[in-house]
C-alpha cells in the first residue's frame, strides 16, 4: 500500500511540474510571438499607403506548403462561381463542407478524436497496430454520398474512393463528437494558446505528409483527344482571340494612363543613376513601347525582347558593340566584350544608351552569368536600363552584389493587358505545334551551306523519317552515316564528315548521343512533321 | 504652368544639395577608413623592410618563405566592400606601390586564370606609371607572354631595374612617393568565394618565389578570420604570416552618417520619422549596407524635390529668403494649401487671416519669418537631442533606446515627453548617482558650448551652475556621512530583535517624513531642467508650420521603390482585381471573386483548388462553366463536350499566361496535365 501511495505522490508532483513547465513555455512563447509582432510591425510600416498598393497581404497567405486537395473541388468551385451572379456571396458559406475541407486545421483534429472514440468501442488492438490510412477506412461511416459531386463518375475509381471517404469522415466527424469533446474537457486557460498552436503545427505536418505520401495522382483520366476538339495552332488562336473583346478595356486604359504619367519621372531617375524595373500582372510591353516612342525617339536606344527563345547575352553585347559603338571585330569571350564596352563608355563621355529589356527574367536571360553581365552593364553611368519582370520568383535571380550593381528602383505597373507576344513562343500543351519557327531556322541555316553539306543533312533527315515509327530509334550511327555519305559521293574521308558535323552541331541542327555500346548516334532534334515539310520544300527548290 | 512651380530651380537645388551630401558622405567614408589604411600601410612597410635589407641569414631566409598577409575583416555587408577595397588600392597606389592587383573569385576559377588576371592588372598598372609610348607593345606582349610565375618575376626584375635607371630623369614625382623596389600587393576581394585549390596552389607557388618577388597578400573577409584556417590546411597557412585588421563595423558607420547628415543644421533637407524608419529597417533587417542607405537617402531627396513644388525653398536660409520674394502666385496658393500653414492661419486674428489668405506680399513676409523660425528650431533641436541622449543612453535597460537615431525617431514621431518611455527614463534619471550625473552634465555643457544656437549661452551657464553646486555639496556631504555612520554604529550595538525592529521602523518613519537631502533636491532640479529643455525644444517637426517644405514624409513611396514585393502585387491582382480595375462588377467581399473577373483571375482561382497535377480538360470545363455563366443567361448552356472556340482560345491564353508567371509548368507524368508550382494564395 505504501509503495502505491508514494508513486501517486510522485505522479502528482511530476504532473505539477509538467504543468509548470508548460506555463513557462507558453509564457516564453507569447514573448516570442510578441517579438515577432514587433519585427513584423517594424517591417510593415506603410502609413498613408497609396490606395492601390497591392502589397498589403501578409506573407503567410502567399507562401504555403502543398496541402491535400480533392479532385472534384475545381468543378465545385466552378459551379459555385457560375451560380453566384456577380458579387453575391452565399451567407451560410462557412458551414458547407467545402469550407471545412479548406481549413482542415480545425476539422482533422476532431477526426482524431472521433477515431480514438470509435476504435475504443470496437477493438483496442487496432489502435496500436493498424496504419493510419487503414484506421480511417475502418472508421469511415457510409454517409459519404451527401458530399459527392457529379464529376466523380469520370474519375479513376480506386484512389478517388479513398479520397471521398477521407473527406466524408471529416465532414461527419465535425458534426457531433467535436462539440462534446470541446465542452467536456475545457483545457486550462494558460495552455490553451499553446495547445492550439501545437495542434496547428501537427496538422500542418500531417497535411504535408499526406500531400506527399503517394506519388499517385488524384486527377481524372480524361484527355484532350476525347474532347473531340481540334487542337488550335498559333494562327487560329490569334484570330480567335481577336474576335473576343478585351474585358475592362476602359479600366485597363485608365491604369495605363496612370503609369504613363510617370514617364518623365523615370527619365529623371534613370539619369540620376538608378535603373528601373517594372513588375505586376499584365504585359508591360506596350507600356515600355509607349515610353520608347514618346520619349526615347531622339536618343540611342536598344530594345531587347527577352522572351524571344533564342536571345542570348552575347547577342545583346553584339548589338551594342556593332550597332552602337560601330565596332567591327569579334571577341574571345563575353567578358572581353563587356570590358571593351565599359572602356569605351568610360573614355567617351558623349556616349549614352538606353536599354529596354522586356522580360529580364526570361528563360534565356535568367542565368547567373547573363545576369552578372547585364548587371555590370547597367552599372555604367551612361547606360540607362529599364526592364520588366513577370515570373513570381524573378527576384531570386539577384543576390546582394547584383542588386547593388543594378541599383533598381521598383515600380509596380499592373496593366492587366494580355501577354500576347510574350506567350507566343511558349510551347503550350494545348496548341498544335506548327513548328514554323523551327522550319524557318532550318531552311535559313541550310541555305548558307554548300550543296554537299545540304546533301549530308538530307541523308540524315531521310533516314530519320524512315525510322520515325520505331519508338526505340537511337539515331544514325556515325559509321553507317559515313558509309552512306561516301556512297553518295558527298565526302571522301571521315575527317571531312566530322568537320561538317561540327558545323551542324554549332548551329544546333543535329545532336549526338552515345549509345550503350559506345557508338556515336546522330539525331535531328526536330519533330517529324517539320522535317517532312522541310524535305518537301527542299525538293521544290531543287 | 511648369515654370510657375520653379521646376528648373528645384532641379538645380536638388542637384547641388545632393552633390554636397555625396561629397560629405565620401569624406566621412575616407575619415573612417583612414585609421585602417594607415595601419595597413604600416604593416606593408614593416613586412617589406626585410626584403629590402636582403639579409642572407639562414633564420631570416626561413622566415622569408612566409608571405606577409593582412586579413582584413570587413563585415557582412558585402556590397560595401567593393568601395572600401577600391579606395584602399588607390591609397596604396598613391603611397606605397604602383603594383596593386584586385582579384575576384568569379574571375579566378583556376590557378591559370588567376595568374592571367594578376599579370594583366600588374602590367597595366606598369603602363600607368610608365610613359604612354610603349603601351601598344606591352599590350601585345601581354597576350603572348606565357602566364607563369617565372615570367612574372622577370617582369618585376625588368620593371624595377628600369625604374631605378629612369628615376632621376623621368618620374621624379611618382618614384618619390613609392619605395625602392616596391612590393606587389594582391588583394583577394572575397576570400570566402575562392576555391580552396586555387588559393592553396597560388600560395605554395608564390612562397617559393618570395625572394625574387616581394609579394604581400590582403584577404577581404566577410565572416570571421577563422575562415582562413578552414579554407587552407595547416601546411599552407603556415606559409603565411598573417596579421589581422578589423574595419569599422557597418553600424558605427551608419551612426556617423546619420550624425553628419541628419543631425545637423548644415543640410536643409530633413527626413520624416516614417521615412527614416523605413531606411533603418531596410538597413537592419535586410542588408547592413551603408551604400544602400545612402542610395535610399538620395531617392528621398529626389522624390521630395520632384513631388513637392515648394521644395524650391528647401535651401540655405539666406537663399530661401530671397526665393520667397520671387514666388509666383501659384506657389503662394500652394503654401496656403499646406495643412500646417492652414493650422497656423486658424490660430491668427481674423484680419490677419484675411491678409494671409489674400495678400501675397504679406504672405511672403510671414513665410520668411516662419522659415527663420523653422531654421532656429532645427538649430536648437540637435543640441538638446544630444543632451537628452547623454542622459538616456546610460540608463539601465535604455527605455528610450541606446542609439541617438532611436531617440531621434521617438522625438519626431510625437511629443516625446508624453510617452511612457520618457516618463520611466526620467524616473530612472532621478536615481542617478552623483558622479554619473556630474559627468553627464559636463558632457551637456560641452554640447551646448560647441553648438551654434544663440539661445544656449544661458543654458550652458545654468548647467555650470548646477555643477558648482554639486561641488559645494561635496564638502557638506562629509558631515552627513558622519551622522549616518554614528547611527549605524548604534544599530550594530543592539542585538535584541525587538529593539532592532523598533529602530528600523523609526528609521523608516523618519526617512519618509524627512526632507530630501540637498543632493536629492539638486538632482530633482537638474532633471526638471532637462525636462523643460526637452519640452521647449524637442517638439515634433510636424507640429511646426511649413515643415512640409523641408521634411520628406511619404514613406510608402520609398518602400515601394526600394523594398518591393512583386509576388504580393501579383497575388493581389489575381485574387482581387478590383484593387486595380475599378469596376463595380468586380467588387467582391471576402475571399471570393466574381465570375466576371478577367480570364486569368478565374483560371488562377480554379487552379488553386487542385493538387499537384491539374487535368487540363477538367480545368477547361470548369473555366467554360464560369465564363459562360458570366456572359449571361441568354447564351445557351453548352454541354460539357462542346466548348465554344473562343472560350477555348481564352482558356489557352490564360493558361499560358499562368505558365509565364511561373504558377504552373507542363508535366509529362500524365497526358494533358500540368503541374502546380505554388501552394499559397487561397
Amino acid at each position: 500500500g505504501i509503495k502505491v501511495q508514494k508513486d501517486k505522490t510522485q505522479l502528482t508532483v511530476s504532473v505539477k511540474r509538467f504543468v509548470k513547465k508548460l506555463d513557462n513555455i507558453s509564457d516564453y512563447e507569447s514573448e516570442e510571438i510578441l517579438e515577432e509582432k514587433n519585427y513584423v510591425a517594424a517591417l510593415g510600416i506603410r502609413a498613408e499607403g497609396s490606395v492601390r498598393n497591392g502589397s498589403c497581404v501578409s506573407g503567410g497567405e502567399v507562401y504555403l506548403f502543398q496541402t491535400p486537395k480533392r479532385s472534384s473541388k475545381m468543378a465545385e468551385l466552378a459551379s459555385e462561381l457560375a451560380q453566384t451572379p456577380g458579387q453575391s456571396v452565399v451567407p451560410g458559406h462557412s458551414e458547407c463542407p467545402e469550407k471545412t475541407a479548406k481549413t482542415p486545421q480545425s476539422s482533422s483534429n476532431f477526426l482524431w478524436a472521433e477515431l480514438a472514440w470509435k476504435c475504443n468501442l470496437k477493438k483496442k488492438e487496432f489502435v496500436s497496430t493498424t496504419p493510419y490510412r487503414l484506421r480511417k477506412r475502418l472508421s469511415a461511416p457510409d454517409s459519404y454520398l451527401e458530399s459527392e459531386s457529379e464529376y466523380s463518375a469520370s474519375c479513376s475509381e480506386e484512389e478517388d474512393e479513398e479520397d471521398q471517404k477521407e473527406v466524408s469522415t471529416v465532414s461527419t466527424g465535425q458534426k457531433t463528437p467535436a462539440k462534446t469533446k470541446a465542452t467536456s474537457v475545457p483545457p486550462p486557460r494558460n495552455t490553451l494558446a499553446k495547445k492550439v498552436k501545437e495542434d496547428k503545427m501537427s496538422n500542418l505536418v500531417e497535411e504535408y505528409f499526406e500531400a506527399h505520401s503517394s506519388s499517385k495522382v488524384l486527377t481524372s483520366d480524361r484527355t484532350l483527344q476525347k474532347l473531340q476538339k481540334r487542337r488550335l495552332n498559333q494562327q487560329t488562336l490569334h484570330d480567335l482571340l481577336k474576335k473576343a473583346p478585351l474585358a475592362y478595356a476602359a479600366e485597363i486604359k485608365e491604369l495605363n494612363q496612370q503609369h504613363e504619367s510617370l514617364f518623365s519621372k523615370w527619365m529623371l531617375q534613370l539619369h540620376l543613376g538608378f535603373n528601373i524595373v517594372l513588375y505586376g500582372l499584365g504585359s508591360k510591353r506596350d507600356l515600355l513601347e509607349k515610353f520608347r516612342t514618346s520619349i526615347l525617339q531622339d536618343s540611342v536606344h536598344l530594345v531587347v525582347n527577352g522572351y524571344f527563345p533564342s536571345i542570348t547575352v552575347r547577342s545583346i553585347l553584339n548589338s551594342i558593340t556593332e550597332e552602337v559603338l560601330d565596332h567591327i571585330g569579334t571577341f574571345r569571350s563575353p567578358l572581353d566584350q563587356l570590358e571593351f564596352i565599359i572602356r569605351r563608355f568610360k573614355e567617351d563621355s558623349s556616349l549614352e544608351l538606353y536599354v529596354l529589356i522586356h522580360n529580364l527574367d526570361s528563360q534565356m536571360l535568367r542565368g547567373e552569368r547573363s545576369q552578372q553581365i547585364l548587371a555590370q552593364l547597367s552599372s555604367l553611368q551612361r547606360i540607362y536600363l529599364i526592364a520588366s519582370i513577370d515570373h513570381i520568383n524573378a527576384p531570386l535571380m539577384w543576390d546582394q552584389a547584383k542588386l547593388s550593381l543594378y541599383n533598381w528602383l521598383w515600380y509596380e505597373t499592373t496593366t492587366f493587358s494580355p501577354y500576347v507576344e510574350e506567350t507566343s513562343y511558349e510551347n503550350s500543351l494545348l496548341l498544335h505545334q506548327s513548328g514554323s519557327l523551327a522550319l524557318s531556322s532550318l531552311t535559313h541555316v541550310l541555305r548558307s551551306l554548300t550543296p554537299n553539306a545540304r546533301g549530308i543533312f538530307r541523308i540524315l533527315a531521310q533516314y530519320q523519317l524512315e525510322n520515325k515509327d520505331s519508338p526505340s530509334y537511337p539515331g544514325l550511327s556515325f559509321q553507317d552515316f559515313y558509309q552512306q555519305c561516301r556512297e553518295a559521293f558527298l565526302v571522301n574521308s571521315d575527317l571531312t564528315l566530322r568537320a561538317q558535323l561540327t558545323e551542324f552541331k554549332d548551329h544546333k541542327l543535329i545532336r549526338t548521343k552515345r549509345g550503350a555500346d559506345g557508338v556515336e548516334y546522330l539525331l535531328i532534334p526536330v519533330d517529324d512533321n517539320t522535317l517532312t515539310d522541310f524535305l518537301e520544300k527542299e525538293d521544290e527548290d531543287v | 504652368s511648369n515654370d510657375s512651380e520653379d521646376t528648373e530651380l528645384r532641379f538645380v537645388t536638388c542637384q547641388s544639395l545632393w552633390n554636397q551630401i555625396k561629397s560629405e558622405t565620401e569624406q566621412i567614408q575616407e575619415d573612417l577608413n583612414k585609421q585602417l589604411f594607415d595601419n595597413l600601410v604600416n604593416f606593408l612597410r614593416r613586412s617589406h623592410s626585410e626584403f629590402q635589407e636582403k639579409t642572407a641569414e639562414w633564420t631570416c631566409r626561413m622566415k622569408s618563405r612566409e608571405i606577409p598577409t593582412a586579413a582584413l575583416v570587413l563585415g557582412v555587408n558585402v556590397t560595401d566592400h567593393d568601395l572600401t577595397l577600391r579606395s584602399l588600392s588607390e591609397v596604396l597606389q598613391d603611397n606605397v606601390t604602383p603594383y596593386v592587383a584586385l582579384l575576384e573569385a568569379k574571375d579566378c576559377p583556376g590557378i591559370k586564370n588567376l595568374i592571367q588576371k594578376l599579370m594583366g592588372q600588374l602590367m597595366n598598372c606598369y603602363i600607368d606609371v610608365g610613359s604612354l609610348e610603349d603601351e601598344d607593345s606591352v599590350q601585345v606582349s601581354q597576350s603572348r607572354i606565357r602566364c607563369s610565375m617565372t615570367s612574372l618575376i622577370n617582369w618585376y626584375g625588368n620593371v624595377t631595374k628600369k625604374t631605378d635607371s629612369e628615376t632621376p630623369s623621368k618620374k621624379t614625382t611618382s618614384s618619390s612617393r613609392h619605395w625602392q623596389s616596391p612590393p606587389v600587393v594582391v588583394v583577394f576581394k572575397d576570400l570566402e568565394s575562392f576555391t580552396t585549390k586555387v588559393l592553396q596552389d597560388f600560395i605554395v607557388i608564390s612562397s617559393q618565389h618570395i625572394h625574387e618577388l616581394p609579394l604581400v597578400l590582403i584577404f577581404g573577409i566577410a565572416t570571421s578570420p577563422m575562415i582562413i584556417h578552414s579554407l587552407l590546411p595547416h601546411s599552407v597557412s603556415s606559409l603565411l604570416c598573417i596579421e589581422l585588421f578589423q574595419s569599422l563595423s557597418c553600424k558605427e558607420h551608419l551612426s556617423t552618417i546619420i550624425d553628419k547628415l541628419l543631425l545637423t543644421p548644415q543640410f536643409p533637407f530633413k527626413l520624416g520619422e516614417k521615412v527614416l524608419q523605413v531606411l533603418l529597417n531596410i538597413f537592419l533587417y535586410h542588408d547592413f549596407s551603408v551604400q544602400n542607405f545612402i542610395k535610399g537617402f538620395q531617392l528621398c531627396v529626389v522624390e521630395h524635390f520632384y513631388s513637392q513644388p515648394l521644395s524650391v525653398l528647401c535651401c540655405q536660409l539666406v537663399d530661401s529668403k530671397k526665393r520667397v520674394n520671387s514666388l509666383s502666385h501659384d506657389q503662394c496658393e500652394n503654401i496656403r494649401r499646406l495643412p500646417s500653414f492652414r493650422r497656423y492661419v486658424e490660430r491668427q486674428a481674423s484680419e490677419k487671416q484675411i491678409a494671409l489668405l489674400t495678400a501675397d506680399d504679406f504672405l511672403k513676409e510671414t513665410i520668411q519669418k516662419l522659415l527663420e523660425e523653422l531654421h532656429v528650431y532645427h538649430e536648437n533641436y540637435v543640441p538638446v537631442l544630444r543632451c537628452l541622449h547623454v542622459f538616456t543612453s546610460s540608463l539601465p535597460k535604455y527605455p528610450l533606446g541606446k542609439q541617438i537615431r532611436e531617440l531621434h525617431c521617438a522625438c519626431l514621431e510625437n511629443r516625446v515627453w508624453e510617452t511612457e518611455e520618457y516618463e520611466s527614463s526620467l524616473q530612472l534619471a532621478r536615481m542617478l548617482n552623483k558622479s554619473d550625473l556630474v559627468t553627464m552634465l559636463q558632457q551637456c555643457v560641452e554640447i551646448f558650448v560647441s553648438s551654434s544656437g544663440k539661445e544656449f549661452d544661458k543654458t550652458a551657464e545654468k548647467l555650470e551652475e548646477f555643477l558648482t553646486q554639486f561641488q559645494k555639496l561635496e564638502a557638506e556631504a562629509f558631515q552627513e556621512q558622519d551622522v549616518s555612520v554614528s547611527s549605524q554604529k548604534e544599530l550594530q550595538k543592539k542585538t535584541d530583535l525587538y529593539h532592532l525592529q523598533k529602530t528600523l521602523l523609526e528609521l523608516k518613519e523618519s526617512r519618509r517624513s524627512k526632507k530630501l537631502t540637498k543632493f536629492e533636491m539638486l538632482r530633482f532640479e537638474v532633471v526638471d531642467y532637462i525636462d523643460s529643455l526637452v519640452r521647449n525644444y524637442l517638439v515634433p517637426a510636424d507640429h511646426k508650420t511649413l515643415h512640409e517644405i523641408v521634411y520628406f514624409n511619404t514613406a510608402s513611396v520609398l518602400r515601394g521603390h526600394l523594398n518591393a514585393a512583386p509576388r504580393t502585387a501579383l497575388h493581389t491582382a489575381l485574387n482581387n482585381p478590383y484593387c486595380y480595375l475599378k469596376n463595380e462588377a468586380l467588387k467582391s467581399d471576402g475571399g471570393n471573386i466574381s465570375n466576371k473577373a478577367p480570364d486569368i483571375c478565374i483560371a488562377y482561382k480554379l487552379h488553386l483548388e487542385c493538387g499537384r497535377l491539374i487535368n487540363l480538360v477538367d480545368w477547361l470545363e470548369a473555366f467554360s462553366t464560369v465564363v459562360t455563366a458570366a456572359e449571361g443567361p441568354n447564351a445557351d448552356t453548352p454541354s460539357s463536350d462542346q466548348v465554344d472556340d473562343i472560350i477555348h482560345a481564352r482558356f489557352i491564353r490564360a493558361v499560358s499566361e499562368l505558365e509565364l508567371l511561373g504558377f504552373i509548368k507542363p508535366s509529362k507524368q500524365k497526358t494533358d496535365h500540368v503541374a502546380r508550382l505554388t501552394w499559397g494564395g487561397c
